[in-house]
């Protein structure tokens, strides 16, 4: 009988792979995956310890950076967890506007998401389609807010100014042009060949082990569960919205590409809508300048990010500053799952898992 | 809160931690207040007879000579019911046990308590820290944390 020794091989911190710092540690049997140990921490800034020596305003720059891939997500989930602890009242127009740009941050997320999985397994031009059209969402944050990647947009109360003139004619031509950015994604990246043997049948997470190791997101839906907060728990104004939910069956890399391709393709119909209802009017409520919210409250508030329920946990002290911030990161539950879908798998599916759990390191560390 | 067959339900949850879970209700969440020692079949009777499937969030917050633990329950796809399950343990004796077998999704989450606040979780499979390093000193979400700079 022949043995094997099982032997280490470490990917990351520094891998262009693990999008961000991220280490893992996979332990390998010959060319099969034993296990693999995933190391955090590369990130962590202690943004939950910050927020307890800033106001509640002055902590919205911070939720920024967390997943600064879709920069208006977190800061939403953040403004609307301190107006429920406050009851403050958000004007029409600044909700139409919140959602109009927390659905281009999806798409953003989604086709960096899309780019950076298909130059992980090898492909260099994916990248560059996806981030040419990508690019065309920073510009419009960039008319919005001056700020290309942390945007801190929103305020309590509402966002800080209204969108500005051009930033309706460049949203509509994106629009129109959505559709063809997806069929070329879906040709030249979902329908190749390589990316398929790649991805097909590798990491299966099967809808019960998805529910109890807490995934949620495109990754959930991706195992054929329909949970999205947008429609499960729904916040903000997104009853008034008609979209689908686009789930996969199989659970593995391929169907986590396909739901988020699909999900691009209903953040634009959202956004279309956004836009035919919006009214006129103020985009900021009238906000005490220093919030004190009453002593003992506390609010958990959750949204659904681009990676999955980003929760808000507060606890007020009846002080301008927050007792307690914890921030519930999709990207730190779902990458939970890693070693389980790894197991007995080969070295580059690992890469394959990690691209479609899709993390971003600055929410799992915080 | 009809769905959960309101009264009933809670009623039994009453019994299985002998009358001692003290429940209130908001717009929001019901919230649970139980003693640590009834933690655990509190949250086994939630998840198999409430159907309580899915837990979202875990953590902690220090009130000084205690910490509360925090867990918040939903259920999925089927998201009626909101339960907030709250539990606290004395500063001096920071221990509680985990709810891992349970609910996996806490492995992580209960690494992060241990790791930034500093609550021993027993029975969890591999309680080390999470965020920081391991030689690292000390449990920054702490209040008496001292912070440098």
């Amino acid at each position: 009988m022949f043995t094997t020794d099982i032997y280490t091989i470490n990917i990351g911190p520094q891998h262009p792979s693990t999008h961000g710092g991220l280490h893992v540690e996979a332990l390998m049997d010959g060319e099969v995956v034993k296990d693999a140990i995933v190391h955090l921490g590369y990130v962590h800034r202690s943004m939950e310890k910050i927020a307890e020596s800033r106001t509640y305003t002055q902590f919205i720059p911070y939720t920024s950076r967390l997943d600064y891939l879709a920069t208006h997500l977190p800061t939403l989930g953040y403004v609307q967890a301190v107006e429920k602890l406050m009851g403050v009242e958000v004007p029409e127009r600044a909700e139409y506007i919140r959602v109009i740009l927390g659905e281009l941050s999806r798409i953003a997320s989604h086709m960096l998401f899309v780019g950076s999985l298909a130059i992980d397994l090898g492909a260099t031009t994916g990248l560059i389609y996806c981030l040419r059209d990508r690019e065309r969402i920073m510009d419009m944050f960039e008319m919005s807010s001056g700020q290309r990647l942390l945007a801190s947009y929103m305020r309590i109360g509402g966002v800080i100014q209204d969108l500005p003139e051009e930033f309706f004619p460049a949203v509509d031509r994106f629009l129109n042009d959505l559709h063809g950015m997806i069929e070329e994604y879906n040709g030249l990246i979902t329908g190749n060949e390589i990316l398929q043997a790649r991805c097909k049948g590798i990491g299966i997470l099967s809808p019960e082990e998805a529910i109890a190791y807490g995934v949620t997101g495109p990754n959930l839906r991706a195992s054929g569960v329909l949970y999205d907060l947008r429609k499960a728990d729904p916040y903000g104004i997104y009853e008034r919205f008609e979209f689908e939910i686009p789930t996969g069956q199989h659970g593995d890399c391929l169907d986590r590409l396909i739901v988020r391709i699909k999900e691009i393709e209903q953040s634009g119909y959202i956004i279309r809508q956004a836009l035919k209802k919006m009214p006129t009017g103020e985009v900021r409520g009238k906000v005490p300048k220093l919030l004190k919210p009453e002593k003992g409250k506390e609010v958990y508030h959750r949204i659904e990010s681009a990676k999955g329920e980003l929760g808000f946990y507060l606890v007020s002290d009846g002080t301008e500053k927050p007792f307690r911030v914890h921030v519930r990161a999709p990207s730190f539950v779902n990458l939970m799952i890693l070693p389980l879908i790894s197991r007995g798998g080969k070295l580059q599916d690992i890469i394959a898992n990690i691209a479609t759990l899709d993390p971003v390191l600055g929410e799992s560390d915080r | 809160m009809e769905a959960i067959n309101g009264d009933k339900a809670l009623l039994s949850l009453q019994s299985i931690t002998g009358n001692r879970l003290e429940i209130i209700r908001d717009p929001h969440f019901i919230y649970l207040t139980v003693g640590p020692d009834e933690l655990l079949p509190l949250m086994q009777a939630l998840k198999e007879q409430l159907g309580m499937n899915y837990l979202s969030n875990l953590t902690a917050v220090d009130y000084g000579e205690e910490f509360e633990i925090i867990y918040n329950l939903y259920a999925i796809p089927d998201n009626q019911q909101k339960f907030i399950v709250k539990t606290r343990v004395p500063r001096a004796q920071a221990e509680l046990a985990s709810v891992f077998s349970i609910y996996p999704t806490a492995d992580w989450q209960e690494r992060e308590v241990f790791d930034l606040m500093g609550i021993q979780f027993s029975q969890h499979p591999n309680l080390v820290r999470v965020l920081l390093p391991d030689d690292f000193e000390g449990h920054p979400l702490r209040k008496d944390f001292k912070k440098e700079g």
